[in-house]
């Protein structure tokens, strides 16, 4: 893709990412339902929610791009994972960030350990963290990127369990929303749509501009290795 | 029960974490755009002289 349709895309990407934003502050924030029994705070949710779908499909990006790159061993691979991790930690910091607020106001607690998807979240993100830290330790590039994409694959095997924790142990502060009864009231389907969409976004112009980072640095290192 | 603190709490949250981000971002690519620049300079000097 040329320069100029590249720029093209970004700016086309930037207004719908605005837009989307907007969009979704009214959803979420005006147009939603008041829940019966929490009220206003469940507003939180939406956001919430959306962050951590991003969240996993960053960490499913990142799981991709390292199988890629432990095939072909190309370099491009790599950036894309590392970009993806980074950018899959940045989301969960939000969710575990306005997680607990919402527990605070609904529950009157910050934490609990009881509950596994917030655990099994935790874990996640730790585990992400460590896999962006890990790479600031070794020295040599092609040890560096074989590391850290085994290390992304076995991390992977987290976003599941996160995702189906719910399932598998009961929870009270989590209720499925995939399930038939019980779960998210069809009037506020549409608010979690629009602000999931408006992540989605979010995450691909993210990934754009982290990844362009790695290109420039890799332009940086041709330079260094040609001046050398 | 008045909880539209905790709301405004975590929609701040939220934007800040955000913006932090993308202000790394920005600060990043700036610093490795002006190495890039450098380096280029320095190629073209060398190529010159």
């Amino acid at each position: 893709m040329s320069e100029q349709s590249q720029s093209r895309l970004d700016i086309v990407l930037r207004i719908f990412l605005g837009l989307g934003m907007i969009l979704a502050l009214y959803m979420a924030l005006i147009a939603a339902p008041r829940e019966k029994s929490m009220g206003d705070l469940q507003r939180i949710f939406y956001f919430h929610v959306s962050a951590a779908i991003a969240g996993m499909t960053a960490f499913a990006v990142n799981f991709a791009a390292s199988l890629m790159y432990v095939i072909g061993k190309k370099r491009r691979w790599d950036n894309l994972a590392l970009s993806a991790a980074e950018i899959g930690v940045m989301f969960f910091s939000i969710v575990l960030v306005t997680g607990p607020i919402w527990a605070k106001g609904a529950w009157f607690v910050w934490w609990d350990w009881s509950s596994k998807r917030l655990t099994t979240s935790l874990v996640l993100c730790l585990l992400y963290a460590a896999y962006l830290l890990i790479r600031n330790y070794i020295e040599d590039p092609e040890r560096k990127s074989m590391v850290s994409a085994i290390f992304g694959i076995i991390a992977f095997l987290d976003v599941p369990l996160v995702w189906l924790s719910i399932r598998l142990w009961s929870d009270s502060h989590h209720p499925n929303l995939t399930q038939k009864t019980g779960g998210l009231s069809p009037s506020m389907r549409p608010a979690l749509l629009i602000c999931s969409i408006a992540f989605e976004l979010l995450l691909v112009y993210l990934l754009r501009r982290r990844y362009f980072l790695e290109t420039l640095r890799g332009e940086i290192e041709t330079l260094e290795r040609r001046a050398s | 029960m008045d909880t539209m603190h905790y709301l405004f709490a975590a929609y701040t949250a939220i934007w800040i974490i955000l913006a932090f981000y993308l202000f790394s971002i920005h600060r990043r690519e700036k610093k490795l755009q002006e190495e890039v620049q450098r380096l280029k300079r320095m190629f073209e000097k060398y190529q010159q002289s």
